[in-house]
């Protein structure tokens, strides 16, 4: 334990942040999270809330399976059932192509001995997605996964954490980075702290952490828009998507219809500032409205957009700095690091603790050569 | 954007779209029209008029006049007319870009358009009047009811009773009045300390004589009316009868707890500048203390931090009609110096006379707004209150999620849903922002207020559906 009496500072209060603040300080470990803003201001608070293996990277399924876990006794992590509710996601074909796609998908995940995606029929999607439109002719499905409410568990892993014994501190933005007698000095805008370890969950602003080392990660970001639309009576349950269009269609609790798909708005990344391109999400409105004919007439309530850290694979950075020891890194979630969150942040504090963990994250090292390009 | 979506009558681009037809738009439209440039005005109503002058040309037809101030939108409208820009009606404005690109549906299709310049008049909304039971069937705002009156010549019928605070609740009263309708009373809640304050800017109304005068006369009709006129009310509350609707309205007056059956309340806790647009597009506002509302920042002629927007009248700060028009002119000018059309000379000598005229129109503000400046009881509503129509969200909730940690009006979305409803905010805004910062025991100013995103107004996934944009950049290539 250094003097100032942390063992680890985390950057960034998002969802990874405060995993990662959780599993460390249930560790005793004395643990404080600096957020620039508040927690869960950017993507961890206002993303769709998919909780999905379906369809992950094949490099990303081991831990996607671990988190699923997690999120399905998510009351037993952090004292709340954050609005998880494994209503099941449904990846439609529109095509035979599309079918014939989704049935090479299926043999090869089965193959690598994981069987939560099913390939289904019209009939069994029918009953699946009542609504769904006449045109499509079967899906893919992962019957257990489900969506969660992200501001809630947000909110959730933040009570959680402090519960546990670690410190959040918000409005306080780190601007310096420098190792000293085997210490990190973390400046922010409240002083400077020391803690042996620093981990950089600073989602889409991270590589600006990693550059206050001398570190270069390349990565970009997406500013994912989504759309909320007014309240309608229950008619679909699971999460729906497409095999050859982006969208993610779900209805809420509230009866609400979350729209997204990554279709990309604008955004200036240093005002941390992001706006809808509405021309750009015309497509998703379109999507939406062709599988789901009953939504032509629904009214748009609001729609969004977040800025999050994409790398040039599509998957995250999750481990050790190249450069620096003692520094951790864990962002890049490029659009769907929400249901990786609690498993994520286990294997960082265990990594962390330990210096080692038998978590599934080795495929997501910051010098993985497929990262190498930023796209 | 592709010519053949849109509708024949709807042209693509325009030199400068004004929104808003109301005194501030029509003026800014007919004065830029009238020096060459290219205007399309959209509004969302089926008529021109804005709110003051709503049905103008409707109503002159018909032969009804509300009174004599209504005259004065007769001749805007005329104006507007022969000018040669383009009013493009009941369209409903969900976007601006900051590049000058216009959003707005229309009879169920959705249309992008380009301007160079985009005027926003769209003017003041109501302030919300928040009381126990104001969300009771029965209970509307006085806003709801004169566009009843102007629009279809209703005034409603039973027991009517009008409750609040500012110069549209006795104007409201007046054209009620006139119309035949019957008022069981008015229980004016303006905090008594007003008048005294007021008085202290007697000086400038002087020079507005005309306007005192008006607001006098209007005092007197409802006197000789006979209209029992309550002042110094407190502790206002609706309740329902056994049918859910409202039953019964009671307030403390005289240090006396009165019960008044009632079958319409009307509320009225004055205006505010409409900030949908400008918030939108993340304009700075600021906190008007006085008025206790935000204001989009902008300069003397309306330019705003968005080379490409503008804004004039009302939505700029509450100035009222006269002032609005004089305005709307001003933003035209330099709209027109922006667009080359008009050298500085040109646009500065056009201006000093209405810069004359608008200081004329002011002198009133500070007099009106001492007079009328709201009871902090209808500011930061008690207890179980709701302060979130749509969401169903009371001030205690909003209480407890400050408590909880909750530091402004953004989070507390995610707290309580507060906001999130079909109004987006639009009525709870300023409310929210008001008990949060007494909870906190901060100024307004540091509260902020919502985040608020386009669409602005109600589309539906359809309208935007057909949209025309380029190839989705999301497709497999
Ligand atoms: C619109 C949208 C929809 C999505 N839908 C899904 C989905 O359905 N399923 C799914 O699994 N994932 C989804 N995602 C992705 C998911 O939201 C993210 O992968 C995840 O939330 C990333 O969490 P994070 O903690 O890494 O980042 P963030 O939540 O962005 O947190 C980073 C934090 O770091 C802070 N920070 C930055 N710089 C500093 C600094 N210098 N000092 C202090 N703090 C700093 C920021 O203020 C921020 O709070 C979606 C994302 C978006 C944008």
């Amino acid at each position: 334990m250094s003097a100032a009496g942390y063992d680890a500072i985390v950057i960034g209060g998002g969802l990874h942040g405060l995993s990662v603040a959780l599993h460390l300080a249930r560790r005793r470990k004395r643990v404080i999270v600096l957020e620039r803003r508040y927690a869960g201001r950017h993507s961890s608070g206002i993303n769709a809330g998919g909780v999905r293996r379906l369809g992950r990277d094949i490099r990303e399924i081991a831990l996607s399976v671990i988190a699923m876990e997690m999120w399905h006794s998510i009351e037993s992590l952090v004292g709340d059932d954050c609005g998880f509710v494994a209503g099941g996601q449904v990846k439609v074909a529109e095509s035979d192509a599309d079918m014939a796609k989704l049935a090479r998908r299926e043999a090869e995940v089965r193959a690598l001995g994981y069987d939560h995606e099913e390939l289904v029929d019209q009939a069994e999607l029918r009953r699946i997605v009542p609504a769904i439109a006449e045109h499509c002719v079967g899906a893919l499905v992962s019957r257990t996964d489900g969506a969660a409410d992200p501001y809630r568990t947000t909110t959730a892993f933040r009570r959680a954490a402090v519960a546990a014994g670690a410190e959040i501190r918000e409005d306080d933005g780190v601007t310096g980075l420098e190792r000293a007698n085997d210490l990190w000095q973390v400046t922010c805008a409240s002083g400077t702290i020391e803690a042996p370890a620093v981990v950089n969950c600073a989602g889409a602003w991270a590589t600006r952490i990693a550059a206050m080392v001398g570190e270069t990660i390349p990565c970009g970001v997406k500013a994912s828009m989504m759309i909320v639309t007014e309240r309608m009576p229950t008619f679909v349950e699971p999460t729906v998507g497409a095999t050859s269009r982006s969208l993610s269609f779900k209805q809420t609790a509230a009866g609400t219809v979350v729209i997204g798909g990554g279709h990309q708005g604008r955004c200036d990344v240093a005002a941390e500032r992001s706006v809808v391109d509405f021309g750009n999400l015309a497509h998703a409105a379109r999507i939406a409205t062709e599988l789901f004919p009953v939504m032509r007439g629904v009214r748009i309530v609001r729609t969004w957009c977040g800025i999050e850290a994409r790398t040039a694979d599509e998957i995250p950075f999750i481990g050790p700095s190249a450069v620096a020891p003692g520094l951790f890194h864990s962002f890049g979630y490029s659009g769907h690091g929400f249901q990786l969150a609690p498993a994520a942040g286990a294997a960082l504090a265990g990594l962390i603790a330990t210096g080692s963990t038998n978590l599934p994250i080795a495929p997501f090292g910051v010098t993985r050569t497929s990262a190498a390009a930023v796209r | 954007m592709s010519a053949e979506r849109i509708a024949t009558d709807v042209p693509a681009r325009a030199d400068i779209v004004v929104i808003g037809g109301g005194p501030a738009g029509l003026a800014a439209a007919t004065e830029a029209a009238r020096r060459g440039a290219a205007v399309v005005l959209l509004d969302e109503q089926p008529a021109l008029g804005g709110q003051v002058y709503r049905a103008v040309e409707a109503n002159r037809a018909r032969g009804k006049t509300l009174d004599a101030d209504y005259a004065e939108g007769g001749r805007l409208v005329d104006a507007f007319r022969a000018s040669g820009a383009l009013a493009i009606h009941e369209a409903s404005v969900w976007l601006v870009e900051p590049d000058g690109t216009v959003g707005f549906s229309r009879a169920g299709a959705a249309t992008l358009m380009k301007a160079e310049r985009v005027i926003v008049a769209t003017g003041a909304v109501e302030r919300a009047m928040p009381i126990p039971g104001w969300t009771l069937p029965g209970v509307m705002t006085v806003g709801a009811a004169q566009i009843l009156l102007k629009t279809a010549g209703l005034v409603p019928q039973g027991r009517v009773w009008i409750a609040g605070s500012g110069p549209l609740l006795r104007l409201y009263a007046v054209q009620a009045l006139a119309a035949g309708g019957q008022l069981a009373g008015i229980i004016d809640t303006t905090p008594p300390g007003n008048r005294r304050a007021a008085l202290r800017h007697m000086g400038g109304a002087m020079g507005a004589l005309g306007e005192l005068r008006k607001g006098l006369a209007w005092t007197q009709a409802i006197r000789q009316a006979g209209v029992p006129w309550i002042t110094g009310a407190h502790d206002l509350r609706a309740e329902a009868d056994d049918d859910g609707a409202l039953g019964t309205i009671s307030f403390t007056a005289d240090g006396a707890r009165r019960s008044e059956p009632a079958d319409t309340l009307l509320l009225h806790n004055g205006v505010v500048p409409n900030v949908q647009i400008t918030r939108a597009l993340d304009i700075e506002h600021d906190w008007n203390q006085t008025q206790r509302a935000f204001r989009p920042r902008c300069d003397a002629w309306g330019s705003t931090s968005v080379p490409a927007v503008m804004i004039a009248g009302d939505g700029a700060g509450i100035v009222g009609a006269a002032a609005s028009a004089i305005a709307g002119r001003l933003a035209a000018l330099e709209s027109l110096r922006a667009l080359g059309r008009l050298d500085q000379a040109a646009r500065d000598d056009a201006a000093a006379p209405l810069r004359r005229a608008l200081a004329r129109a002011l002198a009133i503000r500070p007099f009106l707004d001492a007079l009328f400046a709201p009871s902090p009881e209808y500011l930061v509503p008690a207890g179980e209150t709701i302060v979130c129509r749509c969401e169903e969200v009371t001030a205690s909730a909003l209480r407890q999620a400050v408590s909880l940690g909750c530091l402004g009006p953004n989070q507390l979305k995610s707290f309580t849903r507060c906001g999130m409803g079909p109004c987006q905010g639009r009525i709870c805004g300023l409310t929210v922002a008001e008990v949060i910062a007494s909870a906190r025991g901060a100024s307004v100013a540091d509260v902020g207020y919502y985040r608020l995103r386009f669409p602005i107004k109600p589309l539906t996934l359809g309208e935007l559906a057909a949209v025309h944009a380029p190839a989705d950049p999301t497709a497999p290539r």
